[in-house]
């Protein structure tokens, strides 16, 4: 049910009337639920302007959250669940931040001693509007985490595949963690990249922070070491623990005439025997 | 019809690709560059590759064959400057440029054929074994 304009009018009188008191118990509400994790004087601050936040709309006379004179209090809602999520409380604490409003204006409500049945009714109407103002807070909660997320998983990425110059014409490229389509793509055009660069004739391929070798993961790979082939660029293999060395073989994953080393060291002084042999 | 310039620097011959391989063009390359490698008796042959966008069957088999034309002239061919998005593609397309030797740039590759020619040298003056290719290994499939 949705208020009626009479109904959030008088709201908006018992907002402004009983400012005080409100906010006291309601941030004692909230503060019990926190269990302490943020400071009393920071969420009376954040009650005393929500509070106002709630007046305005009501006295605009807000039928429900989505219309034009919730816009400050939505606004003000948003800022509340962003602040929320970076600061690490869950869902539910936030959501329950906003019930406790309830709680608060129906301990208002008792200390004026009216209890007839338009109190009730108004009442129910107003506990909706703020039920869908906690409802419009979790879904603010959520997005933002879901922001969080994808930029982590952005970062991880960029993160995850560093291509490192190892001595003058060698560059390694270390990976950790589970090598999937789109990291071995990004893998593949940065060390391409990175070889015409730098003019290094030679690249190693380090998969100690691989956690298992399947035939896709070799797939991707041996295609990175043929596509710096076909460039000019000879890459060798290093990194591989006893239990994927295992595995490869089980697999039948067949290396051809790429170098493959069990050490970054074995596969430096492989590549430097050789450009030494050379007399680079 | 457009031409690819061939520029003589000592004792190599160094072709840059500039224009858009055409069949025609890539044809005429072949034709001029075997006429180019007898007038000037050059024994290194480069050709970059680094401004081509585009690396398709034809102009792969089109660089094989100079390779192999060179060989017969006694010349070492190099293909030098390959994008890193047109190896990809031809990773992903299971092309695998076979006979070509390639470097990432022109002076990498200039090294090579020094290498190559030394290493031939050496084998001339010594018993001759064969083994002169362990340098670059081929180009496996896929």
């Amino acid at each position: 049910m949705t208020l009626s304009a009479d109904e959030a009018a008088r709201f908006a009188v018992v907002l402004e009337d009983h400012q005080e008191a409100l906010v006291t118990a309601w941030t004692e509400r909230v503060a019990s639920t926190l269990r302490g994790r943020l400071s009393h004087t920071e969420l009376l601050r954040q009650n005393t302007e929500l509070r106002r936040g709630f007046q305005q709309a009501l006295a605009g006379s807000a039928q429900d959250l989505s219309g034009e004179p919730a816009a400050e209090l939505r606004a003000q809602l948003a800022e509340l669940s962003s602040t929320r999520a970076r600061q690490g409380f869950s869902a539910t604490e936030t959501a329950v931040s906003i019930f406790a409003f309830k709680d608060a204006v129906l301990a208002t409500l008792d200390a004026q001693g009216t209890t007839d049945a338009t109190t009730l009714r108004d009442y129910v109407a107003l506990s909706s509007f703020v039920d869908e103002a906690a409802l419009f807070t979790f879904d603010s909660y959520v997005r933002v985490r879901e922001e969080l997320i994808a930029d982590q998983a952005e970062q991880l990425l960029e993160l995850s595949t560093p291509v490192v110059k190892l001595w003058e014409g060698v560059v390694a490229v270390p990976l950790v963690g589970t090598l999937d389509s789109a990291r071995a793509q990004v893998v593949m055009e940065r060390l391409l990249q990175t070889l015409v660069d730098t003019g290094s004739p030679y690249a190693i391929i380090d998969i100690t922070g691989v956690p298992a070798v399947d035939t896709q993961v070799a797939q991707h790979i041996l295609k990175t070491v043929v596509a710096a082939r076909l460039m000019g660029a000879d890459c060798i293999i290093s990194g591989i623990r006893p239990q994927i060395a295992q595995t490869i073989v089980a697999l039948g994953i067949e290396f051809g005439d790429i170098a493959t080393k069990s050490s970054l060291a074995d596969a430096l002084r492989y590549v430097l025997a050789r450009t030494g042999k050379k007399g680079r | 019809m457009e031409r690819v310039p061939i520029l003589k620097i000592g004792d190599i011959l160094l072709v840059s690709i500039q224009i858009d391989m055409e069949d025609q063009v890539a044809l005429q390359l072949q034709e001029d560059l075997a006429d180019r490698i007898v007038a000037t008796g050059c024994h290194g042959v480069i050709i970059d590759i680094s401004a081509l966008d585009i690396v398709d069957s034809f102009v792969g088999r089109t660089l094989a064959t100079i390779a192999a034309i060179s060989k017969v002239l006694d010349a070492d061919t190099v293909v030098v400057g390959m994008r890193p998005a047109v190896a990809i593609t031809l990773v992903e397309l299971g092309l695998s440029l076979p006979g070509i030797r390639t470097a990432l740039n022109v002076e990498l590759g200039m090294d090579l054929l020094a290498r190559e020619r030394a290493a031939a040298d050496d084998d001339a003056d010594e018993e001759p074994d064969g083994a002169d290719d362990a340098e670059t290994p081929a180009v496996p499939a896929p």
